[in-house]
């Protein structure tokens, strides 16, 4: 059984590691078509809000499919998110504004950080994408075993950022399309699916409890 | 109107575009063409996919910048008609049908007519020009057109002196344009131009690149190449060109008022609301280790003594 599990996780690991692994190829293979800087922003972009809606279905579907065991791979996905999610921003920063400042010949620290510091106070897209994957970092974290122990309860209640990391995810791609609106809407669908059943099993569970005290205060 | 019937035609009664491929090339006397014409049915199939070869002259006014490879120039393409993606347009306007097409030419000019292209490219001697292409979303090209000015094609009409502008259509056929189904801009797309903006020397009428007739992607079989004004001024596969008295109201300022102005002159200065146009990404072919191919934004994309007389004395910032 142990070893089963070993070896479905490496399995994942792999699963999950294969589009920055193709994404890498693809760069020094030529083969990022025309504009490769629009290309790898759009790539690591998708596969954040697909890690993080991926991370977010784990737990319907393992009560849907009662497969308890999908729990294990919960940590690992919610971290390739936040992987993905930081391999965006630092195309951003590197291939946008680094290249951009470094073409106006005014490369700098501080001209960086201003220019980045504009960019998210004046762009409500950038700011909501800073707000989402701001979100994941005490998340990641708070990963840890240690973590886990030392939070207790309070890890729970402090994880649920990530319904909100989705979110931000979902207006921040709704924000920056020119024109097709289809996948933001499809991506907002989903993480509404996502959070409305847990809203379901919130009610359920709330119900349930109150069945469960309902007797014992009869017999008082 | 034909036009847009063409699609109900049966498909038996109009020329195959190969086949009207392989007339030009048997007239134009190309040795292979004709010995493979001998035996039509291969020929039509293999001429199919050999682009018709464009003659030109060279006009002197040509960037010597390093040019976009021809695969990136029809793999890239913003050309909503087809797809919101931009490697769409290359598969899906495969079979986009060029032939018959007409350019209507209306409204406030003495002599209204609709132009058979096959008459255009025959009446208007053709130029290869090459130009630096920018696109409002920070990437730009550069590409060897092949066209002739559209100043000489509106002359034939002779716009009367009421026209102040002159408002271009795309081809309206969903049939054909699986993106017109879809309602992620206002069809057909129109764009518009200042009549004097029309009639400067450096906006023309497109009808090839690289030396070869238009790919279907890039706006097949004409259109407009405005090279000062960002990319989507540049309207594709034109049907109709109309001069008016009142500004058009181009789609995609319709679409986005404060994104896309009338003018979308190519200007550092003012930036898009999501994006900052001090800087483009030049395509040259150089691929992820050329991603470094970054260079500042010209104003007027590097036109500015043709065309920067036109504006004297306008707010650029306000009349974006
Ligand atoms: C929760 C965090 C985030 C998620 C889920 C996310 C997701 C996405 C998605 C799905 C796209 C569009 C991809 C496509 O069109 O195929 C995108 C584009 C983009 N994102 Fe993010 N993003 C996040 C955070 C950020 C941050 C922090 C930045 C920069 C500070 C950023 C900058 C961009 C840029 C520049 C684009 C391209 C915009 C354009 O093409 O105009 N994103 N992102």
């Amino acid at each position: 059984m142990a070893m089963r599990i070993r070896w479905s996780k490496i399995a994942v690991f792999a699963l999950c590691t294969a589009p920055f692994a193709w994404i890498v190829w693809r760069a020094f293979a030529q083969q990022l078509g025309a504009d490769p800087v629009n290309e790898i922003t759009h790539f690591t972009g998708d596969w954040t809000i697909r890690f993080l809606l991926i991370t977010l279905a784990i737990t319907p579907v393992r009560r849907l499919t009662r497969q308890y065991q999908l729990i294990q791979f919960r940590r690992m996905v919610g971290l390739f998110a936040f992987f993905y999610g930081c391999l965006h921003f630092l195309t951003w920063v590197v291939l946008d504004k680094v290249l951009a400042l470094q073409a106006l010949g005014d490369l700098h620290f501080g001209s960086l950080m201003q220019q980045m510091g504009l960019d998210i106070a004046k762009r409500r897209y950038i700011t909501v994408g800073m707000i989402g994957l701001g979100l994941m970092v005490p998340l990641a974290i708070t990963s840890t075993r240690g973590w886990i122990r030392r939070l207790g309860k309070r890890w729970q209640k402090l994880h649920r950022l990530i319904y909100f990391s989705a979110i931000a995810g979902v207006i921040h791609y709704f924000w920056l399309v020119k024109a097709d609106t289809s996948l933001p809407r499809l991506y907002a669908l989903i993480v509404a699916g996502l959070l409305g059943i847990r809203i379901v099993y919130w009610v359920q569970q709330r119900n349930r409890k109150q069945r469960a005290s309902a007797p014992a205060a009869g017999a008082a | 109107m034909l036009i847009r019937k063409a699609p109900d035609i049966a498909s038996s009664e109009i020329t195959p575009h190969s086949l009207y491929l392989n007339r030009r090339r048997f007239l134009q006397g190309a040795a292979a063409g004709a010995a493979m014409l001998a035996m039509p049915s291969i020929g039509s199939r293999l001429l199919a996919d050999t682009p018709q070869k464009l003659q030109f002259s060279k006009w002197p006014g040509s960037t010597s910048e390093k040019q976009t490879p021809f695969n990136d120039i029809t793999h890239y393409n913003n050309f909503y008609e087809f797809s919101t993606d931009k490697n769409g347009p290359a598969t899906l306007a495969q079979n986009f049908r060029t032939r018959p097409w007409t350019v209507k030419v209306e409204g406030l000019v003495n002599k209204p007519k609709t132009f058979d292209i096959d008459d255009i490219l025959k009446q208007n001697p053709l130029e290869e020009r090459i130009y630096r292409h920018r696109c409002v979303e920070a990437w730009s090209m550069v590409i060897p057109w092949v066209g002739f000015p559209l100043a000489n094609f509106l002359k034939q009409v002779e716009p009367n002196s009421k026209a102040k502008f002159v408002e271009f259509t795309t081809l309206w056929d969903p049939k054909q344009m699986p993106g017109e189904n879809s309602s992620v801009l206002d069809w057909p797309y129109v764009e518009g131009l200042r009549l004097d903006e029309a009639m400067n020397p450096l906006a023309i009428l497109a009808v090839g690149l690289y030396g070869q007739a238009l790919p279907n992607q890039d706006g097949a079989p004409i259109r407009l190449v405005v090279p000062w004004k960002y990319g989507f001024k540049s309207i594709k596969s034109i049907v109709k060109i109309k001069l008016v008295d009142k500004q058009p109201v181009n789609t995609w300022y319709r679409s986005a008022p404060g994104e896309y102005g009338f003018y979308s002159n190519v200007n550092p200065n003012r930036d898009h609301p999501r994006w900052s146009q001090k800087t483009e990404r030049r395509l040259d072919g150089a691929g992820f280790l050329g991603s470094g191919h970054r260079i500042p934004t010209q104003m007027f994309n590097g036109y500015g003594d043709q065309v920067a007389s036109m504006y004297s004395g306008m707010d650029l910032i306000k009349n974006y």
